[in-house]
């Protein structure tokens, strides 16, 4: 079942200039870094790639640091670095939370936010983060820069807003007012795929983002507009309840996911 | 009868571990302390260092996959992606050049994988049954060549069954019949009914299936050799003479280091190896066929999902009048061992109970599945798991507690089974009980979750439900009914300058065959643990000890060389061996098995002794449960075995909480989603096993009662210890207030069981 690698090519740029000049040209390609989703892919045979731009060796995408006040994330930390990452512990700890619960040490070395964000599974570990925290997907082509907010970047299952020719560089967060709360539901105590995974800011108005319960990772607007707006638990509950398109698949179903937001939704609003 | 030339072969090739001899470890402790322990005059009872344990914790193992032969060409199977249905067409998109390719015309001789029923093709001609059945082979020098080669076959496809209830066609019935089962329902006070659900279980080794085969250099009369993972060289070796139409000693089979089985190798390897043979003798090189995990996943056996029906009478202070047992396996497609798992299911279908009334129909049927075959407790924790959480629910309807109604009805020496076994004195199953009901504080700590449970009692809600069950249970160890006669194992033992050489087809699959064979034969012959080698595992050289399944490795094979030892002591006297060899020459001693004298059974009426002996088991568990997401954690985990005297300790115990693990798996987590007949979630990310992090702290507990036809008083203990986990999960449930009556308890069965169980 492990598919054949003898028909792909993987092309090696230098530095991100280089990749972007081989993006435009050599087009068109897939990008990858940690490879932790697209081994997976390759052994189940279902790959369909056949070149990829090898991304891993450019140190440039991968620090973390403050740039004119906002959390600068490089595509290609990884969930270790986001871990041991100072800024991110003090700014942003649902995302050093969200990459604890990430595969195992071995995957938490190789995988990278920016991987996890271009995958674009709906049941992407920090997604929901990415998204509660209103952050900002930078990318780049050889044509420049362009910003999109990353609650605009999905545009429907598996599908984004990158154009071929571009790639993800970093992630920028603003900084964020209230408490942060993050739960994954895998289907078992660690190296688990979420079946839920909620993401939340406390703050006024309160910002909430689920993953595994709809096509993309989501906003609940109507269940924080609710809130904001001074409806009881049990009325923002049966809002988000209607406001999630879950499905059955071999991991869960569309009726525990939705059960298990809305208690997650109480968790979060309780403070627990 | 052994070829010194053969023995010489086997230690040239090096497959078990020549590299550690070359190269001894540097952390090997140089103050000898180890090796001076090992010297003492008693190795039964001590916990030795395994024969094979350096080599495996320094990585110096040879796995299959980690072997190569000059000119060897990899292999892959082309397999059916219907359910049921025939071939029409097929059509090779590749230039086949540098390809060897094999079809059913290609075999030489019956194109079956033997085994009871002959009914399963090594590779499919016309009719297809299952998803994932081998129609075509390939092989060539370049594994990535091989895999990018595409072939695309064409069906007529009929309409599947999936149904194992409505399915027409059954692979074995069995009845059993004890007293008058109506007459036990009239003399009852209450009559409880309960329908039970297990589903398939994967048995997942860390090593997946794999072989080489190695074709003599091509002659008039050459033969062939198959190099593999497995638990059972005799079952390839048959499996090879019939597909190949070759004599016995033109065919021998090796075991390579296993990385595990749990049955999944038992009659699995003769099909890879078969498939593997072919292409050698087609292509004159040798051949391996390594599995990745997600073809191991869609292709292999599984556990027999069962559906258990229970209809027990029972007398107000809980005695059971009358059982009604109806037991049905989902077979799968073919065959394989569905006879005997059922078997093994109906024989332990009461639970260690003892009951006048007793009728048990047992049935296995065909779908259009993967065949179901052997996996670690083989029907049994079937057939348990309905009876266990059963007898749970009629002690509720009793209003009396879990562990009184088990004691009332406990099997105690003496007793009669369903098929009138009379039960020796090595019957503990009240010890077993009453020793987990004390260690654990069982109707203590049952009380107090029980107040916790109460209405009100957490108006918040903020702490996690909590439930404590357990589980009683039995496990037969070797073969059942007369199939230790029928089998006539044999072992042999070699006498060497040093000591002694076991010679037997047992494996070592992770459990530590050679390490405890070695101890019994160094207790018996009062020699040092490390003056006893083992042999490899290779038919031409070992006799056939039987296969290494059934809980009857120790007990069984064991005993056959205990007896070996016994009379190459006898023949030794006061000589050394060293002396013995100067003075006589070549020493070797073959036993065959001998029944227990006072052993009887009848396969037509199934009546009598349906094993040598038992062994009894009681796990406790005490869990939590998410109130917000319906996970489940077991937080404490207790299991009493007794196992007769366990000959290494630390290994036996490895074997109870490895085996709790998986059946904590089997409990919670492991689910085979099947759509159209195929394992959707056929890769280690869908298919959830436990990770230390799902496994509780297990407090385990060995009461050594000497069973006297064993090894120094040893029984089985490889399958028991996953009977008993699912059902102390399952009752655990139901005491904090969740009514299931099927696993896995995935969060998601929990939640509808929470939603039944307050609405109804």
């Amino acid at each position: 079942m492990i598919g054949s690698i003898a028909n792909r090519t993987l092309l090696q740029p230098k530095s991100l200039a280089d990749a972007l000049k081989m993006l435009r040209d050599e087009g068109p390609l897939t990008p990858l870094a940690g490879c932790t989703d697209l081994y997976v892919a390759l052994n189940f045979g279902t790959l369909k790639d056949v070149r990829f731009l090898n991304l891993w060796g450019l140190e440039r995408l991968r620090p973390i640091g403050i740039r004119a006040g906002m959390l600068a994330i490089g595509a290609l930390a990884t969930y270790t670095d986001l871990i041991r990452s100072p800024v991110v512990r003090k700014r942003l700890p649902m995302l050093v939370a969200a990459a604890r619960e990430v595969g195992g040490v071995q995957i938490q070395n190789r995988g990278t936010i920016g991987g996890n964000v271009v995958n674009a599974s709906p049941a992407g570990d920090t997604l929901p983060v990415l998204a509660a925290a209103d952050a900002v997907v930078v990318l780049q082509s050889a044509g420049g820069v362009r910003r999109i907010p990353f609650n605009a970047f999905y545009t429907g299952y598996r599908q984004t807003v990158r154009r071929s020719d571009e790639i993800v560089v970093a992630l920028e967060i603003a900084p964020i007012r209230g408490r942060q709360y993050f739960r994954k539901v895998g289907t078992r105590a660690a190296q688990a795929i979420s079946k839920v995974v909620m993401a939340g800011v406390a703050g006024t108005p309160p910002r909430i983002a689920l993953g595994s319960v709809a096509p993309t990772v989501i906003r609940a607007a109507q269940t924080e507009a609710a809130i904001a707006g001074g409806a009881s638990l049990e009325a923002a509950q049966r809002i988000l309840a209607d406001e999630l398109s879950p499905i059955d698949d071999m991991r869960s179903t569309a009726e525990y996911r939705r059960r298990v937001a809305v208690n997650l939704l109480a968790q979060f609003v309780l403070g627990r | 009868m052994i070829r010194a030339d053969l023995l010489q072969r086997s230690r040239l090739e090096g497959l078990q571990g020549s590299k550690s001899a070359d190269r001894v470890p540097a952390f090997v402790p140089s103050d000898n302390r180890l090796m001076t322990r090992s010297r003492r005059l008693n190795a039964v009872g001590r916990n030795v260092l395994r024969k094979e344990g350096i080599e495996k914790v320094t990585g110096t193992v040879r796995y299959i996959d980690d072997l190569s032969f000059p000119g060897m060409l990899h292999a892959r199977t082309i397999r059916s992606t219907i359910p049921a249905g025939e071939i029409v067409g097929i059509r090779l998109n590749f230039d086949t050049d540098g390809f060897t390719i094999v079809d059913h015309r290609d075999i030489p001789g019956r194109n079956v994988v033997a085994l009871i029923e002959d009914d399963q093709p090594s590779l499919a001609a016309r009719a297809v049954r299952h998803v994932a059945e081998p129609i075509l082979l390939l092989a060539h020098p370049d594994r990535d060549v091989l895999r990018s080669a595409d072939v695309e076959i064409e069906y007529r496809q009929t309409p599947p069954q999936y149904d194992a209830g409505t399915s027409p066609a059954i692979f074995k019935t069995i009845a059993i019949d004890k007293g008058d089962v109506e007459a036990g329902f009239r003399a009852a006070d209450v009559i409880v009914d309960g329908d039970y659900r297990t589903g398939h279980q994967e048995q997942l080794y860390i090593e997946t299936n794999g072989v080489i085969a190695v074709p003599d250099p091509a002659g008039a009369d050459h033969g062939i050799t198959v190099y593999g993972s497995m638990q059972c060289p005799y079952y390839v070796h048959r499996a090879l003479k019939i597909l190949l139409g070759l004599p016995d000693e033109k065919v021998r089979v090796v075991q390579t280091e296993t990385g595990g089985g749990f049955g999944g190798k038992e009659e699995y390897p003769s099909m890879i190896a078969g498939h593997a043979a072919l292409l050698a003798w087609k292509s004159g090189r040798p051949v391996k066929l390594v599995y990745d995990r997600v073809e191991d996943m869609l292709a292999t056996t599984k556990r027999h999902p069962g559906v258990i029906r229970h209809r027990t009478g029972v007398t107000r202070d809980g005695r059971l009048t009358a059982m009604d047992i109806d037991v049905l396996l989902d077979g799968g497609a073919y065959a394989t061992l569905s006879a005997v798992v059922l078997s093994r299911g109906v024989l332990h279908a009461t639970g260690p109970y003892g009951c006048d009334h007793v009728r048990i129909r047992g049935r296995v049927t065909m779908t259009n599945t993967p065949p179901n075959g052997a996996f670690r407790g083989f029907g049994a924790p079937q057939t348990q798991f309905a009876t266990e959480v059963h007898i749970d629910r009629i002690a509720d309807r009793l209003g009396i507690d879990p562990v009184r109604i088990r004691e009332v009805n406990a099997l105690r020496p003496g007793d009669t089974t369903a098929t009138g076994q009379r039960l020796g004195a090595d019957t503990s199953a009240l010890q077993v009980l009453r020793e987990a009901v004390k260690r654990t504080g069982f109707k203590r700590r049952r009380r107090q979750l029980s107040r916790g449970l109460t209405p009100g009692s957490d108006p918040s809600r903020t702490r996690p439900l909590r439930g404590i069950g357990l589980s009683l249970i039995f496990h037969g160890s070797g073969f059942t009914g007369g199939g230790e006669v029928k089998l006539a194992s044999r072992a042999s033992l070699a006498l060497t300058e040093r000591g002694a050489r076991i010679l037997v087809a047992s494996t070592e699959i992770g459990q530590g065959t050679r390490t405890m064979h070695a101890q019994i034969v160094a207790e018996t012959l009062g020699i040092p643990y490390d003056a006893v080698e083992v042999n490899a595992a290779d038919t031409g050289v070992v006799p056939d000890s039987g296969p290494t399944v059934a809980s009857r490795t120790c007990m069984i094979v064991g005993r056959i060389l205990q007896r070996c030892a016994e009379e190459m002591k006898a023949r030794l006297g006061r000589m050394t061996p060293k002396q013995y060899l100067r003075a006589h020459g070549p020493l070797m001693i073959t036993k065959e098995y001998e029944r227990p004298a006072e052993m009887r059974w009848d396969d037509a009426m199934y009546r009598g002794d349906a094993y040598g002996t038992y062994g009894w088991a009681c796990d406790v568990v005490e869990l939590e449960i998410d109130r917000d997401t319906w996970e489940v954690k077991p937080v404490m985990f207790t299991s009493v075995h007794e196992i007769g005297r366990p000959i290494h300790p630390l290994l036996a115990r490895g074997q109870i909480e490895g085996g709790s693990a998986q059946g904590l798996g089997y409990a919670l987590l492991e689910e085979v989603v099947m759509r159209d007949g195929r394992m959707a979630n056929a890769q280690l990310t869908n298919y959830i096993i436990p990770t230390t992090l799902d496994t509780p702290p297990m407090d385990i507990v060995m009461l050594g009662i000497p069973y006297p036809h064993g090894p120094f008083g040893a029984k089985g203990v490889g399958e028991m210890p996953i009977d008993g986990p699912a059902p102390a999960v399952v009752n655990a449930l139901r005491h904090a207030g969740i009514d299931l009556r099927e696993i896995p308890a995935t969060p998601e069965r929990v939640m509808r069981g929470e939603v039944s169980s307050f609405e109804s």
